[in-house]
């Protein structure tokens, strides 16, 4: 029997995601997230009831690769524009992605409420401590000491304030079903994402209520680092101000 | 199968929003529209309707932009501080071409100003408020009775037309207890259908809401096309109502709780055989042009009377263009003239 016969197909593009090509710098975690984000809508089958919600920010083109119906939120209004589609039509599945800017800074007050509410939305939360879309400021989430464009001398917690423990702090509340914080920085840890975001998912579509993965990703052109270096300096440095693991899992 | 009843203006509008089909409603408490909003939290969802109280005037208007775009029929409900906080929601609804019913129980301001009737947010309800080049249908009803009828025409026009419609009313007409005579329910399930809702890419392309476009070119052609729509409002959508415009020498415009007003000065001045009337728009956007400049040829003044500075003058001296003298009479504050006060001013000009 010729070989190319007995080969069999074990790696894919989703079929959530079409082929049109992502818009993120060489070496960034967005594009990896969307692929695990489509994978897990794959997995469960809801691809004809996603509507997929992308905030301002690198990820304002998400939709645009998304075999999914899209909408495009204002700044920080995701989960308010998610209340919105899953009050009007319950049969959704409603997906909001998310920056640190978008989703902790100027979108703090929907975030919070929406997760209190328990909306049965899906929120994935990408953590890349820089505002990247409009050159590397210093976003809700930057460390200490890190530099950026508006902090040039690094963040001075006495000043700025400290990065803000957005999944700690939804863990708080008594509606949220899930509420984990992931990485990426090696493929044990984009295995065990890409379970998070389909169990987030799942919850939904089990009418579980309101999940939100925070995931830790790298901005190698924000960091000023190539992208291996920020995979390295995520396992280093940026885990151990945001802890790994799951917060809440009510399912 | 109509009915008579006695009830608040706010309650008015609110009950003709469930039975022109409104199936998402989202609110903040505000004086003086807060029985808008307790209405709705006590009827909309027996009707099937979602009722949510949001954390804040800018979440209400973006679930409202969530809403929408599922398709069903969504409406917001504020007054003058909180609607200046929806505005950048309503550009972003005036940007994706989502249809909306957005009601302002004006108040007095600027600022935190007070509760009183007052009329200083027609520039921003007229003008675009929000950021970028858009237009609102902007409705202005004076009696209860009007605002039941323009709630229910505020969804079928932005429906049509796909551009939010704003109703400009204040406190006075939210108050007030009036009788009305309501429509009959309408079974959302027979409105025009909305193809590009996002209701799940089943057997279909995907559908998407957004109001992005990197390359000008292609921001341009959404713009001119969406232009080519305000167009053809402005050509058929014009909604005013003329008293003893006749033989009128003094013609008052005035609109909303100011057009009510002007009525009685109208009937006062006729009494006294002052050849006195009133051109009242009730669609703000688009403008009375034409029926204002016709006017303007055959009466010695053109009044505008207003609960603001002077702000819907502006459109009646654009429709006039010096074919006749143009006075204003404003008051500011949420202080709201007599008929006698208003006679007076005619009287300079008869």
């Amino acid at each position: 029997m010729p070989e190319a016969e007995t080969m069999v197909k074990v790696f894919a593009r989703p079929t959530s995601l079409n082929e049109k090509h992502f818009t993120y710098c060489p070496g960034c975690d967005h594009g990896l997230i969307t692929r695990l984000v489509a994978g897990a809508i794959d997995k469960l089958g809801v691809q004809e009831r996603t509507v997929f919600i992308a905030p301002v920010g690198c990820a304002v083109f998400a939709y645009e690769w998304f075999r999914c119906d899209g909408i495009q939120a204002s700044h920080g209004r995701a989960a308010a524009v998610a209340t919105g589609l899953k009050r009007a039509n319950p049969d959704l599945v409603v997906i909001s992605y998310q920056g640190d800017g978008d989703l902790a800074a100027i979108g703090t007050a929907e975030t919070i409420h929406a997760a209190n509410r328990g909306e049965a939305i899906t929120v994935i939360f990408v953590n890349n401590q820089i505002y990247g879309m409009t050159g590397g400021q210093m976003a809700p989430t930057t460390l200490p000491g890190q530099r950026a464009t508006s902090c040039p001398e690094g963040r001075d917690v006495a000043t700025m304030g400290h990065p803000l423990p957005v999944a700690e702090m939804i863990a708080t509340l008594a509606a949220p079903a899930y509420v984990t914080r992931q990485s990426l920085h090696d493929p044990r840890h984009v295995a065990q994402a890409a379970k998070a975001i389909e169990k987030a998912l799942r919850y939904q579509v089990e009418g579980k209520g309101y999940s939100l993965v925070e995931i830790l990703a790298t901005c190698p052109t924000g960091w000023r680092m190539p992208p291996a270096v920020a995979h390295q300096h995520v396992a280093d440095v940026v885990t151990g101000a945001f802890p790994l693991g799951d917060l809440v899992d009510r399912g | 199968m109509a009915e008579r009843q006695l009830m608040t203006g706010n309650e008015a509008m609110a009950e003709a929003a469930i039975r022109a089909g409104l199936r998402a409603y989202f609110g903040y408490p505000i004086t003086p529209q807060n029985e808008v909003l307790e209405y709705m939290a006590a009827h909309l969802p027996q009707a099937g309707g979602a009722f949510l109280q949001a954390e804040s005037e800018v979440a209400a208007i973006n679930m409202c932009y969530g809403a929408a775009a599922a398709g069903v029929r969504a409406m917001t409900s504020s007054s003058s501080p909180g609607v200046s906080l929806k505005m950048e929601g309503i550009s972003y609804l005036a940007g994706a071409d989502l249809p909306c019913v957005i009601l302002n129980a004006a108040r007095g301001g600027p600022g935190l100003g007070n509760i009183a009737p007052a009329q200083g947010d027609y520039f921003q309800a007229t003008k675009g408020g929000g950021h970028g080049d858009y237009r609102l249908i902007v409705l202005a009803p004076s009696t209860g009775q009007e605002a039941a009828e323009l709630a229910g025409l505020a969804f079928d026009l932005s429906d049509r037309y796909r551009v939010p419609a704003l109703i400009l009313a204040d406190g006075m007409l939210g108050q007030m207890m009036e009788p009305v005579t309501l429509p009959p329910p309408r079974d959302p399930g027979t409105l025009p259908p909305k193809p590009w809702a996002l209701t799940g890419a089943k057997g279909r392309e995907p559908n998407l809401i957004a109001s992005f476009a990197l390359e000008p070119t292609v921001l341009r052609e959404i713009n001119v096309k969406r232009y080519a729509r305000y167009r053809e409002i402005e050509a058929r959508e014009v909604r005013w109502e003329e008293v003893a415009t006749e033989d009128a020498e003094v013609l008052l415009i005035a609109y909303g709780t100011m057009g009510r007003i002007a009525k009685t000065v109208v009937r006062r001045g006729r009494e006294r055989g002052v050849k006195v009337g009133l051109l009242r728009p009730i669609t703000l956007w688009p403008f009375p042009y034409a029926p204002i400049r016709t006017l303007a040829e055959r009466v010695k003044a053109i009044l505008t009377v207003e609960l603001s500075a002077g702000q819907m003058w502006e459109d009646v001296r654009l429709a006039v263009e010096g074919r006749t003298a143009t006075p204003f009479y404003g008051e500011l504050g949420g202080v709201v003239p007599t008929p006698s006060d208003i006679l007076q001013e005619v009287l300079r000009y008869a």
